[in-house]
């Protein structure tokens, strides 16, 4: 497993917060494929330095988003890439970062079409899969 | 067995006409790593003392493993760890004098155990106690305590002192103990980065009095950081139930409210601001927010007309 997690206590962003955010980016990435395997809930905190429960919460939260398959003894895996959330939900979610961009983005001076350029181009740093294997469960 | 391994009822101590602890109600779930915080002289270390049976209460109760702080049985007190504050060692004796000495008490002493936590430390077994570093004083308490495999383990303030290459030794000790589900640490710091990491409970004393004891997450989630903007001076601020700070600038209040309602938001809508946002919290902005000056203060940045020296 190539991949590598890193934390840092003392930010906004509680600790299984940055956990599932990464693991959530490398599979929406592709530097995790589906079937790579993580590492188990003991063996990450031990890395990582943190309570197991933490690590725990963050699987049991991306186990719920359908990010990975988790079997009890069987180990951690990136799961094959479906859509657990309804239209509506997906739009609720995206909406507050949208906004986020467009504020931030026209008070530090950039045009829309700048703005929209630049989303434009990190879009195309990432592999986002064919829309059929994006299935709605 | 009980689901609660620590549990503290009206607790209360009072140093002569000084109340040290007033009226705690704490309750340690089993399997917990539980971080008691609050300020020097809050009373984190009298209440880990009177737990360990070192000091009566002046009213209320305390038990640890379902027996009464007061009278401990050896049977209780063989399955308790306790680290204490500064790592007091018999300081004429070598380490692996220390190891007999400890060991001669705990029948399950785990010499493996206490073998590694050496290691880990960079410990010499010759040494006497009293030529140890302060990093190697806690690695030896930490290892005569570990070794013997307790299923409570109670720190006061096992942090103070260690530089960063220990402090994380420690935490790995910690994340260690937890490798038993059923096993839990009860330990005072004040190094929040650290509490961060290994902790899943936290309770926060503010002058004798207990503020909060809940779980880290649920902690975080309750206490919200609101700037809220106003065209010109801000008002003044009417009585607001769970402001814990507020600090005044030019055009704004910054307020930091603890379990927000919609009353509270309510009060903050009726101000005329131009916006009110939410601001990010860390686990330390939180903390300090419950243990700072209450009411509506000024840093000492703000508050002072001090000027860099010119060099």
């Amino acid at each position: 497993m190539e991949f590598s997690f890193t934390i840092s206590p003392g930010t906004p962003s509680p600790i299984f917060r940055q956990i599932i955010d990464q693991v959530r980016l490398a599979a929406v990435t592709g530097r995790l494929l589906p079937g790579a395997q993580l590492p188990s809930v003991r063996a990450l905190a031990e890395q990582l330095v943190v309570n197991p429960n933490t690590v725990a919460k963050a699987y049991g939260e991306l186990a719920r988003e359908g990010i990975i398959d988790g079997q009890q003894g069987r180990g951690v895996f990136i799961a094959e890439p479906r859509q657990i959330y309804t239209k509506p939900e997906r739009s609720r979610r995206i909406e507050p970062l949208v906004e986020a961009l467009a504020n931030e983005g026209i008070s530090l001076g950039f045009t829309p079409d700048e703005l929209i350029e630049s989303l434009r181009r990190r879009l195309a740093k990432i592999n986002v899969p064919p829309p059929s294997g994006r299935k709605p469960q | 067995m009980s689901d609660v391994v620590i549990e503290t009822i009206g607790l209360t101590r009072y140093f002569g006409g000084k109340c040290a602890v007033d009226q705690v109600n704490l309750s340690v779930p089993r399997g917990s790593v539980f971080a008691l915080l609050g300020r020097n002289g809050s009373g984190k270390s009298t209440i880990i003392r009177m737990l360990l049976g070192l000091l009566e209460p002046t009213r209320g109760s305390a038990k640890m493993l379902g027996e009464d702080c007061r009278h401990l049985s050896p049977a209780a007190r063989g399955r308790i760890g306790y680290v204490a504050e500064g790592h007091p060692l018999i300081d004429w004796m070598r380490v692996h004098d220390l190891e007999s000495f400890q060991k001669s008490f705990y029948p399950k002493w785990d010499g493996r155990m206490f073998a590694a936590v050496l290691d880990q430390f960079a410990l010499p077994t010759g040494a006497r106690a009293g030529t140890l570093s302060r990093g190697q004083r806690a690695g030896l308490s930490l290892a005569l305590t570990l070794a013997t495999r307790p299923e409570l383990l109670v720190m006061d303030d096992p942090a103070m002192g260690l530089d960063p290459v220990a402090r994380r030794t420690l935490l790995e000790a910690m994340i260690l103990v937890t490798r038993n589900a059923g096993h839990t640490i009860f330990f005072s710091s004040h190094v929040l980065d650290d509490v961060e990491r290994v902790a899943d409970h936290v309770a926060i004393l503010d002058q004798s009095v207990l503020r909060v004891s809940s779980s880290v997450e649920m902690f975080r989630s309750r206490v919200k950081r609101l700037v809220v903007r106003f065209r010109g001076d801000p008002p003044p601020l009417p009585p607001i139930p769970g402001l814990l700070e507020s600090r005044r600038d030019a055009n704004e209040l910054r307020l930091t409210i603890a379990n927000p309602r919609p009353d509270e938001e309510q009060i903050i809508g009726s101000l005329g601001a131009l916006s009110i946002e939410e601001l990010p919290l860390t686990l330390e902005d939180a903390v300090i927010a419950y243990l700072g000056h209450r009411g509506e203060t000024a840093s000492l940045l703000q508050s002072t007309q001090l000027e860099a020296v010119a060099s």
